[in-house]
């Protein structure tokens, strides 16, 4: 892989304003939920009987005001944000994984194998993942790490479509074939060969999964079947949040914008990042 | 065109039969039963229990008669909802539902293509920068924060609207519901206008028809949008699963009664008849907006209807 596009592709992503901006803000969001928590003395689940939904401000140490329960919404909001970055994480390495594996084989190994792996994702896109996943929590119950386990294995379709193809454009080349006549057997050709050299495009299209995903679980988690108490996600935050909302409109303030400009900035970047690397859709 | 259309369908009901029968054993397979309850029930009850709703069978008699019973309409006796079968449930939602999925999915269109199209044809504009960030807020914000969010900008707040709640022939309750779930697609519409305009905008046979001195509305109109379209009409049925979704939360933060709450109340308790009915009756909506979304693709662009 030689390393001029990416010194184009990096050029063109910070000539891109919003791309770069949106980068700020990321970096932004996630020191805030890696290190905030720990600038305010509160914790996530003492209940503090004398600042009951009290206010936000600056008067007490709740930043961002507390809840029913006196619990303190500031150190809540980045521990729920830190869960949903963590799910956005581990999901979307699961999708990428997966994608990976089944779209560099069928594309390498071609022929009925090929066709019988491609009339599976056909069938899958098929079907309406949301309600499979909500079906499956039903079977799972509601273990995190099946959870992360089956938002990432939703994501995973167009990545395996997306390697396929890359796959098939890359198979005829020459160093497949002297890596061939040197004897090396079919796992290593893939592992060693193919997959380093598709991986690009796939990374751009993984920084576009990773919204979809944190936006999932949160929906899930909204609806009660995804993180539960006492660790909290920005989902769940926003469920307690709009049920209060006539008495303590921050509670739903707090995760909701921070859900907004976290999911605005993974997309904008996301786009940057596409358009920098695909220079057919530069415009 | 006919041909076309056929072949489609044929590659449908395949796709339904394998959502009917993976949802029907992936529901058998799981541990515990919709009877199980904190304090464990005779075992005669627990018999009776079983034989009523007919799962002491073997378990594929009871896929057969299930498959038969969707083929008549009939989705089984709700476990949850005792003397309701799944298909009265269903019938009792569904109008609510398919009037708040219909009018975001209507405003969507009507305001998503001009919206992309006028960004599009004023490029590099205010107008288009509006758009533009408009487009990027809406595609980001889910529909169960931004209702919530408006629920308190517009019913609490301004008291223009009524917060939540529902009655039955009163637009004031659908305004903030329909808002909710129409912005999102709504989002992605006019960007895949705008995209697909700009595209066309800049290709040879557009430049012909203005050479000839076409003026710029017609080039538009004869020309222009039907290519321009052929993205947005692969993303409709997208929309209506993200309609159908987004209705899941939408429903039950305004306090709707449509068919949305039975997929979670059903999740949650367990109900595996409602929950496998729910399923089945999304994806076949869902497969047979595929379908239209097949012979648009094929209206607005003649060499699909060539392929192989």
């Amino acid at each position: 892989m030689s390393s001029a596009p990416w010194r184009e592709a990096a050029r063109a992503l910070f000539a891109n304003p919003g791309a770069l901006v949106a980068l700020i803000v990321l970096a932004l969001l996630i020191a805030a939920a890696l290190f905030g928590p720990a600038l305010n003395p509160n914790d996530l689940e003492t209940l503090d009987w004398r600042h009951v939904a009290a206010n936000p401000g600056l008067a007490h140490a709740h930043w961002f005001g507390t809840d029913r329960l006196g619990r303190d919404l500031f150190v809540r909001t980045l521990a729920g944000a830190r869960v949903s970055m963590a799910v956005g994480l581990v999901a979307g390495a699961v999708s990428l994984g997966l994608g990976l594996a089944f779209g560099a084989v069928a594309g390498y190994v071609g022929g009925r194998t090929d066709d019988l792996m491609m009339r599976f994702i056909e069938i899958m896109s098929g079907l309406p993942l949301i309600f499979f996943v909500i079906f499956m929590t039903v079977i799972f119950g509601r273990n995190q790490l099946a959870l992360f386990l089956v938002i990432g294995a939703v994501g995973w379709l167009t990545t395996a479509r997306i390697v396929r193809g890359q796959t098939l454009s890359i198979r005829r080349q020459e160093f497949i074939e002297a890596a061939v006549a040197s004897g090396a057997g079919t796992p290593r050709i893939i592992l060693r060969h193919v997959v380093p050299n598709v991986i690009g495009p796939v990374i751009v299209y993984a920084t576009l999964t990773v919204p979809q995903i944190i936006l999932f679980e949160s929906f899930l988690s909204f609806l009660g079947l995804g993180v539960q108490e006492p660790s909290a996600s920005l989902g769940t935050l926003i469920a307690e949040g709009a049920g209060e909302m006539e008495a303590a409109p921050w509670m739903l303030l707090a995760p909701g914008l921070f859900l907004v400009a976290l999911l605005v900035a993974l997309n904008v970047f996301g786009d940057g990042l596409r358009d920098a690397l695909d220079s057919r859709e530069r415009r | 065109m006919l041909h076309y259309f056929l072949r489609r369908l044929a590659g449908a009901i395949p796709t339904l039969f394998i959502i009917v029968t993976l949802s029907f054993f992936l529901v058998r397979a799981a541990p515990g039963g919709p009877f199980d309850q904190e304090q464990a029930l005779p075992a005669e009850i627990s018999a009776n229990l079983q034989r009523a709703y007919g799962l002491d069978q073997p378990v594929w008699r009871q896929y057969l008669r299930y498959l038969e019973g969707i083929v008549h309409g009939d989705f089984g006796p709700s476990f949850r909802y005792k003397d309701f079968t799944v298909t009265e449930l269903i019938a009792q939602g569904l109008p609510v539902t398919f009037e708040l999925g219909t009018l975001a999915l209507a405003i969507a269109i009507l305001i998503g293509i001009p919206l992309g199209a006028l960004a599009a044809l004023h490029r590099q504009s205010a107008l288009d920068y509006l758009a533009v960030s408009l487009v990027a807020l809406g595609i980001a914000i889910p529909s169960f924060v931004l209702l919530p969010l408006l629920a308190l900008m517009f019913g609490i707040y301004l008291h223009w609207l009524p917060v939540a709640g529902w009655e039955a022939g009163s637009a004031r309750h659908l305004v903030l519901p329909v808002a909710a779930l129409s912005i999102p697609p709504l989002a992605y519409i006019a960007r895949l206008t705008r995209g697909g305009m700009l595209d066309v905008l800049g290709s040879p046979f557009i430049r012909t028809a203005l050479g000839k001195g076409l003026p710029l509305t017609t080039v538009i109109a004869r020309h222009a949008l039907r290519p321009a379209l052929v993205p947005v009409a692969g993303y409709l049925a997208p929309a209506v699963a993200s309609i159908m979704t987004g209705s899941l939360v939408v429903e039950s933060i305004a306090g709707l009664p449509g068919i949305g709450r039975y997929l979670v109340q059903g999740a949650v308790n367990r109900d595996y008849t409602l929950v496998l009915g729910m399923v089945i009756l999304y994806s076949a909506l869902l497969i047979a907006m595929g379908l239209i979304v097949d012979l648009l693709y094929a209206w607005l662009d003649p060499r699909v209807r060539f392929e192989r």
